[in-house]
């Protein structure tokens, strides 16, 4: 092969757009001085298709086919094969950013939908088409909070139960922000209120919550932190997730300034770690808002029709004043999202959430019936996953599991981690088998 | 040649395909029935409940209101819309691609070996010593390269407070320095439409911290001078980002780290062809020399030091994260697929075309275009009409228009990038929709368009009146 194939040119059309141009050759129309320029090779040899398809498969059936229970901030659920083939349609895959909007009613529309279902899962009325993944999209709400708060103030405090990647995306955002990032403790698995209340002074900005946390545990006093944070005129930023939030008393209802989080555990299957980051806020932060927002509007025809808007708020045209620099975002994730909430309808979701709160119960009492198991080790209410104690170290327990096949997080060397979904409610009697077993 | 989009048109006439919500909410009683405490729940949960039959209609028909790539030319400057080989979904579509990023090494191995081979074939590529696959676009890759560079000046004990950036450079710079915590120095064009070395001297000093630079620049100019840029650049103790938004330019025939360059980002979703899926997901891969490798993100993947396999470790200074886990892996996984499609020869011949396609075009339209000689792509001036509005009237002829008035050096500007993908006749079309629409009096261009599936759209209104959601929008209807 001697070229591109997906560059369709003849030679003969080669030669009659450079006898146009007025050119000799290709190589004549790069300006590029020798001594900056490339001679080499990379050593890449092109393939076909079949072969590459070979390749790919056949690394990545090195990968050991282990059944799931992992979860700490990346979760996923059954996707039905709608979703696949609806947002595989290249209309909306091949298309890009909607600054033609007269031509991409669709993915605007889309986008839109996804925008309204986010308000009503948050009672927020404003949410962006997505950001990152929600440690990113944590990490612009620190920024938003350095920006509308008139403290002086330039501490974020967050949960001491957080996962560290997140914690450390965050801390990259601040630091460049001039924030500080501290964390209150936790008691027994959630906000320990009393020690937040003790420590929400003058110089803190933001306080961040979670609920589902980290390890599963819902929060049980999101009122509570919302009134500590008000009252040190700090913004309240809560963590949640698409699923969860269909069941949870709605963020606005308990003060959240805005919310946060991740909505990939609908539309994506897992995908070692890529996300849907979910940016939702209270009207009086529109103007600070990261991100692409679509709004309605009508056409010269008086048809209703949508765009993306306040657009003065971003990169393109605010520059270095612009509220992020997000541009590229997961707007086709997001599409996922939309058809995969769509496809459950609000009864499936509730019904896919309420599961997430039984079938973790349920695995964490069968566990906890091991001889040399505590299950869960916090006394809260669980959502998809908790934390358990085994006598044996940890870390080894987690290995042997590993080779029956079964893959479960290390919290530290005492403590394991299960996350349970609809995708792996069927094989916990195996786990907990195994566990047995291995104890 | 014309082009009608399709359309739907409700009873009322007053909407095109309604929304999810208007045909048919159901409301669920979730503290009913729920195993949780009522202080937990929610009361109730209103959403659309469509059937699956409406679902597939419903967005099988906004697909058919939506340009894409493959519907027709997609020459949006600075965007790089190439084709998107279909073979690629495949290769993601990989039941053993779908893993929990939690995992250990050593169950993933498939998953680590192809990410090490795409972090050697891009290091190659961009004449890098070191690569983090990490950044889920490019503009996180700008933050991530600003970083790197912020790091290392800490490290080497320089308090370093300013980033120098060409005024004709993206906004994402812009952006990126300020998120990083650095003032931006914008740096004038010069009257060649690249960088002016005076003013580069100028400009830097003991603050710079980094020169962020397109090349070719976003009129698509190659930077001849990138050598004594980079000289006056580190002669001042800065370092020197390299913008990968223009890199399909290259490909081939110059890379970053042959000109000075000692950090860049890679756009896998314009280089190297992976979807854009309407804005994302993309990647933003950064390459750095190996002065800055132990400053990349956590964690990066090497062959194992046992010697058996792959595995993922910890870049000693490194900044830390930018992405919760290991960045945008099913688009990566393409952007691994399509490189090896095409090798050493297709890659370069990727360059060959597209530069010939912009210069064919440029050639072929009425408009004239300021500065050159250009590679992939070129600003076209519309003169005395509005750039915006000769876009619009593009849209009636099965086109999708360039970007308009940016950069700003060249008045009323129309940046377009063809790409390698289109042909002469479809370059051909392209052309013809420029000069018609170029040529077009002033009414017939302030009524466009007229075959789309939506008529000219309010923006203004769009943002005055913000209506976010359909709750918001149901208020005032």
């Amino acid at each position: 092969m001697s070229g591109s194939p997906y560059a369709p040119h003849t030679d003969a059309e080669t030669e009659a757009m450079l006898d146009a141009i007025g050119a000799e050759s290709e190589e004549a129309l790069f300006d590029i001085p020798a001594a900056v320029g490339f001679d080499g090779t990379f050593g890449i040899e092109p393939r076909t298709e079949r072969e590459i398809r070979r390749e790919c498969a056949d690394a990545l059936a090195a990968n050991d086919d282990l059944v799931e229970f992992l979860g700490r901030g990346h979760y996923s659920h059954y996707v039905p094969s709608i979703v696949d083939h609806l947002a595989d349609r290249s209309e909306f895959l091949t298309s890009y950013t909607q600054y033609q909007p007269e031509v991409s009613q669709g993915f605007l529309q889309a986008l839109f939908e996804y925008q309204s279902m986010l308000v009503e899962l948050t009672g927020l009325p404003v949410a962006n088409c997505s950001m990152y993944d929600a440690a990113t999209a944590l990490a612009e709400a620190a920024t938003l909070a350095d920006r509308v708060r008139s403290t002086t103030g330039d501490v974020v405090l967050v949960p001491a139960h957080l996962r560290s990647g997140k914690r450390a995306v965050l801390e990259n955002y601040c630091d460049g922000a001039g924030l500080t990032v501290e964390s209150y403790p936790m008691a027994d698995g959630i906000a320990d209120v009393d020690a937040l209340a003790d420590r929400a002074a003058d110089d803190v900005v933001m306080v961040y919550a979670e609920s589902p946390t980290v390890r599963g545990c819902l929060e049980a006093r999101l009122e509570a932190i919302g009134s500590i944070t008000e009252t040190a005129d700090a913004l309240f930023v809560l963590g949640s997730d698409v699923v969860a939030l269909s069941v949870l008393e709605a963020p606005a209802s308990v003060g959240a300034d805005v919310v946060v989080g991740e909505a990939g555990a609908l539309g994506l299957p897992a995908s070692y770690g890529m996300g849907l980051g979910i940016f939702a806020c209270r009207e009086d932060y529109l103007r600070q808002v990261p991100g692409r927002l679509v709004g309605a509007s009508e056409d010269a025809d008086g048809t209703r029709a949508f765009t993306l808007t306040l657009q003065t708020r971003e990169q393109h045209i605010r520059k270095e004043r612009a509220t992020s620099n997000i541009c590229t975002n997961q707007a086709w994730v997001a599409l996922r999202a939309a058809i995969h909430a769509a496809s459950l309808g609000p009864s499936g979701l509730v019904d896919l959430a309420n599961d997430c709160v039984t079938d973790a119960a349920a695995l964490a009492s069968d566990l906890d019936a091991i001889e040399g198991v505590t299950a869960p080790v916090h006394d809260r209410h669980h959502f998809r996953e908790f934390v358990f104690r085994t006598e044996s170290p940890a870390p080894a327990v987690a290995s042997a599991l590993e080779t029956d096949g079964f893959a479960v997080h290390v919290v530290d060397d005492d403590h394991l981690q299960a996350c349970v979904t609809d995708l792996t409610a069927g094989q916990t009697d195996d786990l907990v088998a195994a566990v047995t077993e291995v104890i | 040649m014309h082009h009608d989009q399709a359309t739907y048109t409700s009873e009322s006439d007053a909407v095109r395909e309604p929304l999810l919500d208007e045909k048919g909410t159901a409301t669920v009683d979730v503290s009913a029935d729920s195993p949780l405490p009522d202080d937990l729940t929610r009361e109730s949960l209103t959403l659309p409940n469509p059937s699956e039959p409406e679902i597939a209609r419903h967005y099988t028909r906004l697909s058919q209101m939506n340009w894409s790539i493959d519907s027709g030319p997609y020459p949006l400057g600075s965007c790089t819309m190439k084709f998107n080989p279909s073979f690629t979904e495949d290769v993601a579509a990989d039941p053993n691609a779908a893993v929990h990023p939690a995992r250990s090494d050593r169950s993933t191995q498939g998953i680590l070996e192809i990410l090490y081979r795409l972090q050697d074939v891009l290091a190659e590529i961009g004449g890098m010593d070191a690569v983090t696959l990490q950044p889920p676009a490019g503009a996180a890759g700008e933050l991530t390269g600003i970083l790197v560079a912020k790091a290392y000046h800490e490290h080497h004990g320089t308090d370093r407070s300013e980033v120098v950036i060409p005024a004709s450079a993206h906004g994402t710079n812009f952006a990126t320095a300020a998120t990083a915590g650095y003032d931006v120095v914008e740096l004038p064009s010069g009257d060649d439409g690249r960088v002016d070395l005076d003013a580069l001297r100028a400009a830097v000093g003991e603050d710079t911290a980094a020169l962020m630079l397109t090349n070719p620049n976003t009129v698509g100019l190659f930077e001849r001078d990138i050598a004594e840029v980079a000289d006056i650049v580190h002669d001042a103790g800065g370092l020197l980002y390299y913008d990968g938004a223009n890199l399909n330019a290259l490909l081939g025939r110059g890379r970053p780290g042959d000109m000075g360059f000692d950090v860049m980002h890679y756009n896998v979703h314009k280089t190297f062809a992976t979807p854009h899926g309407g804005g994302g997901p993309g990647a933003g891969p950064v390459g750095v020399t190996a002065e800055l490798a132990d400053f990349l993100p956590t964690p990066r993947v090497r062959e194992a030091t046992d010697g058996d396999g792959y595995e993922r470790f910890a870049p000693p200074e490194s900044i830390g994260k930018v992405h919760g886990f290991h960045g945008n892996w099913l688009v990566l996984i393409k952007a691994y697929a399509y490189i090896a499609r095409l090798g050493d020869a297709g890659l370069s011949d990727a360059a060959a075309k597209a530069v010939l396609n912009a210069n064919y075009l440029a050639n072929q339209i009425d408009l004239a275009v300021p500065h050159g000689p250009f590679h992939h792509e070129f600003a076209a001036t519309a003169g005395d009409r509005d750039a915006a509005d000769v876009a619009k009237r593009m849209l009636d002829f099965g086109v999708h228009p360039p970007t308009t008035k940016w950069p700003e050096m060249v008045p009323e500007a129309m940046l377009t990038e063809p790409t390698e993908i289109e042909n002469k006749a479809s370059l051909d079309d392209l052309a013809a929709a420029f000069n018609v629409a170029f040529g077009d009096d002033d009414e017939t261009l302030d009524s466009a368009p007229s075959r789309t599936a939506a008529s000219r759209i309010d923006q203004v209104g769009a943002a005055r009146t913000p209506r976010l959601s359909w709750q918001a929008l149901h208020e005032t209807e």
